[in-house]
């Protein structure tokens, strides 16, 4: 069967139905009528990409299901795409997020219920392009898109400090991505100038890229990291991510956290590893620092948060550490590669859950205050399994999923060739993960355990599905569908995590072989404690490797 | 004399719109309300037939090899015009007449409608076509002061406000000091070929470099001069400063005319001035400092400050118009970057396609920053605070919650002018920045870059106030149809030219490229740029 149209369908159900919510008509000014609209159109999206998964080929690498249409044939620009398996589970991890995000929302809004979801649908179009992209120009347009719902869901629904949130977010990842912009552009003209006509196929640059002098390609790390390091949050660069996030709707902060911070990992493995592999591998051990100092520095600052959003937020700053940890590994086994998409999913499924579930207390206290709170456990029976549950997937229990990228991160970095990440990095690195049982656990200890202290409701405000005002209601039904499948899903990735690391393998092997090739060869030049002619000669070899790429490449 | 026979030929367009204009003198001038009610329907209609008749006007020889940017600017003004058209439409309805005159007194306040504002629209953009097909010294300046002379009596007329006046006094007093420079530096030119013919200059400034390897010191000097008076018209630094002020003072939708129109010109000038020694601009980068360089450092110099200026002025402002102002500046410098980057060059090696093509850029970006521009400006045109023109960030606060269509129209223009995908303004940015790489101007296009990245500050504090801002209560909403409707033409423009612009962009190309085959012939010695770090 043709299933030429899944790719393109699963970017026009969202977009359509977000379209049809600008019709002027009162139906969809009613709350229920929204929420239903777009929860009916997530889950049809959910389902077309079940659809894909099933028709997706495992045992084949490369692009699969692809496709183009034409956009500025001139400047070699076509809407073009095609998904592997890396970008296949992150577009589920998309849809299947998405969903649940519309289920958590029925209650969270209480005005412009058109604009909100409207711009959720727009968000949900944006990130799958972001992921089923071939090129870079396409890519470019959807990573740089979703600031402009984000903008908009944080700044009309957000808390307090909403505008300065808002504008803080966009500022940031746009000055960052303009930079990205501009080496993406250096780089199509190199390919221009190598292959006689203009391209933006991800393909085609990625051998132009890689013809590139070390220090060019140092140039275009630089720039790529401008852009994805600040969508990550990579520290320092992390500072505008827990002002969205504590200023963002729940389902703002779910979508931020499960999806769009991955769009920053993504981007590093679909075109800093494989497009400036030299340069990779001379600043990797630069970026490792800089992951293992932000995974310390904001384990502490989590550590000594008071409000339970941020303490959250902070957390994915210093759990995405791990994520770049990996990513710039360059081990023999891609171990880091994979674990490290491996953690974007789980990231994504566990921190999504942490946020609905502070989400759902603060519809009920409007309050997010650890010191306000305590004991909730005993009141919230039902919620406190969920808050417990998702904070030892997140802490990394074995058998949840957190484990799973968690180790392989770290083992990653251990067997990393010494000349670009190792033990001590490894070593620091696994100290993060002490610091993040413990806030974690700490902070559950006090909202969950103890002695019962529940904070004063706000009686103005119908929390919940309509329950008293004075007792405080544990979830209801809604509440508790929406938290299940991520239940599932964390217990499912945990134990049974082998099909999704065995597909990943293939295709992150294809972005990292060449960075990894030039690591290898650095290897045996700094341990083979030879003469210098040695050495020479595999410097010579290194360089006949890259010279003959380089032939073939502008030929 | 049989050549200018030939060039009178096609210029049609031209001669449409001043018979239109005369008419609409006429028109406006009439005794009765619906005919000069029809003053407007009469400039739309010479504005269409003027647009229809331009593709049959090309002429068949170009001297400058240029002939394509004058059709496709011609094209330009007439379609950008026709919008502008829609958006002004409404200025003079409910003018009242001057105070001093008792006669006008009694004319019908509310009811007038002025003929000459349109005939002055209809002039300024006459001259606009007219400078796009110049290919004389005299024909280019009378080409440019046409264009300039009716925008002071529009803004002028524009409203009924002191600011006004003051606006247009020093929007006069400043354009008559440019055109003193560019005059000036006219006639440096005239001194130093015997020549006004822009060919016959182009062929001495050629045979010049072919013997000694620069042009004559008093020709460099002719063109200095004349690029920084043209540096007006475009509203570049450092003949930027009368833009925040006149843009302020001038009805909202005459600003919309005079952010679009002058610029246009402006830039056709540019182009056509520049032809005279080609591209690239310096021929001998081997030597150290010549003429080449000069003319290279001094656009260098102007697109950053003016992109910089521009930006950082733009973040202090208070008054959307301002701000919206010293966005038209810095956009003025994103589109110097094309046209220091110059036309794809046959010996330059360049691979082919319009991404080698700057020139042909700044045509695209020129229609893509015109569709934002004016629809930004038609948007704020159509609010009300307190009676007066809605100006400060204040006064348009809330505006999704008294009108979403206008709202989203702001929306989607302000996104445009900071270039973010996939709208016109980001192809736009694409197409401008491509050719600059491949012209070795790498440090440009990072400024350049960082500059929008700026400017994100202030067009998002736009955005953020119509869309997050507690609606303000004094806010009238003044839905004259013509001008919404303007407004969203404009907008849908705007998406549309970033989502399948590829008509667009061929033109614009094969508006160009025939150009740069032939101006390079002469071309002494060509450069491969490279611009490796």
């Amino acid at each position: 069967m043709n299933t030429d149209w899944l790719i393109p369908l699963l970017l026009v159900v969202p977009i359509l139905s977000a379209l049809v919510m600008l019709v002027p008509s009162p139906w969809f000014d009613n709350r229920r009528n929204a929420w239903m609209w777009s929860l009916v159109s997530t889950i049809t999206t959910f389902a077309i990409s079940i659809y894909a998964l099933r028709n997706f080929q495992f045992a084949e690498t490369g692009m699969q299901l692809t496709g183009e249409i034409a956009w500025v044939p001139a400047f070699g620009l076509t809407f073009s795409y095609g998904i592997d398996a890396i970008a296949l589970w992150l577009v589920m991890l998309t849809t299947f997020l998405m969903p649940i995000v519309m289920l958590g929302s029925l209650t969270a809004i209480n005005h412009r219920f058109r604009e909100y979801y409207f711009w959720l649908l727009m968000l949900e179009a944006a990130m799958i392009g972001v992921f089923v992209a071939t090129d870079i120009i396409f890519f470019y347009v959807c990573f740089e898109f979703t600031l402009v719902p984000l903008y908009v869901l944080i700044g009309v629904f957000g808390s307090t400090q909403r505008l300065r949130a808002a504008a803080m977010f966009f500022i940031y990842t746009f000055a960052g991505s303009m930079l990205t912009l501009a080496g993406v552009l250096y780089v199509a003209w190199y390919s221009s100038r190598l292959t006689g006509s203009w391209s933006f196929d991800i393909q085609t640059l990625y051998s132009a890229a890689q013809a590139m002098s070390p220090t060019q390609q140092g140039w275009v790390l630089a720039s790529l990291l401008a852009g994805f390091a600040v969508k990550v949050p990579i520290w320092p660069v992390h500072t505008w991510l827990p002002l969205a996030h504590t200023e963002a709707p729940t389902a703002g902060s779910v979508v931020l956290a499960g999806v769009l911070l991955k769009l920053g990992t993504y981007g590093l493995l679909r075109f800093a590893l494989p497009m400036c592999p030299a340069a990779v591998v001379t600043y990797a051990p630069y970026v490792g620092i800089v992951a293992v100092v932000g995974i310390l520095y904001t384990a502490l600052i989590c550590w000594v948060q008071k409000d339970i959003k941020k303490l959250i937020a902070y957390s994915s700053v210093s759990h995405l550490g791990f994520c770049v940890l990996g990513l710039f590994a360059l081990d023999s086994d891609n171990l880091g590669g994979v674990g490290s998409v491996m953690y974007m999913i789980n990231h994504g499924l566990s921190t999504g859950a942490l946020f609905l579930c502070i989400g759902m207390i603060y519809e009920r206290f409007h309050t997010r205050e650890m010191a306000l709170m305590s004991g909730l456990g005993r009141v919230m029976p039902v919620w406190g399994f969920f808050m417990v549950f998702f904070v030892m997937a997140s802490v990394g229990l074995p058998g949840l999923n957190g484990f799973v990228g968690e180790f392989l991160t770290l083992m990653s970095a251990f067997v990393s060739p010494s000349s670009v990440l190792g033990v001590e990095y490894a070593s620091f690195a696994a100290l993060g993960l002490i610091f993040g049982a413990i806030y974690l656990l700490y902070m559950t200890g006090k909202v969950v355990f103890g002695p019962l202290k529940v904070p004063a409701a706000d009686h103005g405000h119908d929390a919940g599905d309509g329950h008293g005002h004075n007792e405080v209601a544990d979830l209801n039904r809604r509440e508790i569908i929406t938290l299940t499948p991520l239940a599932i899903g964390c217990l499912v990735l945990g134990l049974l995590p082998y099909p999704v690391l065995e597909s990943l393998e293939a295709p992150v092997e294809a972005m990292a072989a060449r960075a990894k090739l030039i690591a290898q060869q650095q290897q045996v030049q700094v341990v083979d404690a030879q003469p210098a002619a040695d050495v020479e000669v595999a410097g010579t070899e290194l360089k006949a490797t890259l010279g003959t790429t380089q032939v073939s490449a502008s030929h | 004399m049989n050549a200018m026979v030939e060039k009178f030929a096609t210029l049609w367009p031209e001669i449409t719109l001043l018979i239109g204009a005369v008419v609409c003198l006429i028109t406006g001038l009439s005794p009765s309300l619906q005919v000069r009610k029809a003053t407007a329907w009469v400039a739309a209609a010479a504005l269409v037939i003027a647009g229809l008749i331009v593709p049959y006007m090309e002429p068949t020889t170009s001297v400058l090899g240029l002939a394509g940017m004058t059709s496709f600017v011609k094209m330009a003004i007439a379609c950008v015009g026709l919008v502008l058209l829609m958006v002004t439409a409404g200025v003079t309805n409910n003018l009242r007449q001057s105070k001093a005159s008792d006669a006008a007194r009694k004319f019908e306040p509310g009811n007038a409608i002025r003929g000459e504002f349109f005939a002055f629209f209809l002039i300024s953009l006459a001259g606009a076509m007219l400078t796009a097909g110049a290919d004389d010294l005299v024909w280019l300046f009378l080409a440019l002061e046409l264009t300039s002379l009716p925008t002071y009596v529009m803004v002028a007329t524009s409203r009924d406000n002191i600011r006004a006046q003051e606006s247009a006094v020093k929007y006069f007093f400043l354009g008559a000091l440019s055109a003193a420079m560019f005059l000036y530096g006219f006639t440096l030119l005239y001194g130093a070929t015997g020549l006004t013919d822009l060919a016959g200059i182009r062929t001495i400034a050629l045979e010049q470099i072919s013997l000694t390897g620069d042009v004559s010191p008093l020709m460099l000097m002719g063109l200095l001069m004349s690029v920084v008076g043209i540096c007006f018209k475009i509203a570049a630094v450092p003949m930027h400063f009368y833009a925040a002020d006149v843009y302020e003072g001038a009805a909202t939708p005459v600003t919309a005319f005079l952010a679009f129109v002058p610029k246009t010109a402006g830039f056709a000038a540019l182009i056509i001035l520049l032809s005279v020694v080609g591209w690239p601009l310096d021929k001998t980068p081997s030597v150290g400092f010549d003429g080449g360089d000069a003319l290279t450092y001094l656009l260098w110099g102007i697109a950053v400050l003016t992109m910089t200026v521009g930006n950082v002025l733009g973040l202090l402002q208070n008054n959307v118009k301002r701000v919206l102002a010293y966005s038209s500046v810095a956009h003025t410098g994103y589109i110097l970057v094309g046209v220091l980057a110059g036309p794809a060059l046959v010996t330059q090696n360049l691979v082919p396609g319009p991404l080698g093509d700057g020139l042909a850029a700044v045509l695209f970006y020129l229609v893509a920053y015109g569709l934002a521009t004016v629809a930004s400006f038609a948007v704020l045109g159509c609010l009300k605070a307190q009676g007066e023109e809605a100006q400060t960030f204040d006064d348009i606060s809330g505006l999704v919650r008294k009108h979403p269509a206008l709202a989203g129209i702001m929306l989607v223009s302000v996104l445009s002018l900071l270039g973010l995908p996939p709208l016109a303004g980001f192809v736009g940015k694409i197409y401008l920045f491509g050719p600059a790489y491949s012209h070795g101007f790498v440090y440009l296009v990072i400024i350049a870059l960082i500059n929008s990245a700026i400017s994100a500050a202030y067009y998002l504090r736009i955005a953020s106030v119509c869309f997050f801002g507690k609606p303000n209560e004094q806010l009238q909403v003044d839905t004259a149809p013509a001008r919404v409707a303007g407004a969203a033409v404009a907008a849908i423009g705007a998406i549309v030219l970033g989502v399948a612009g590829a008509q667009l962009i061929d033109s614009a190309h094969d508006a160009i490229s025939p150009a740069a085959g032939e101006v390079t012939q002469n071309a002494v010695e060509a450069t491969t740029a490279d611009a490796g770090f």
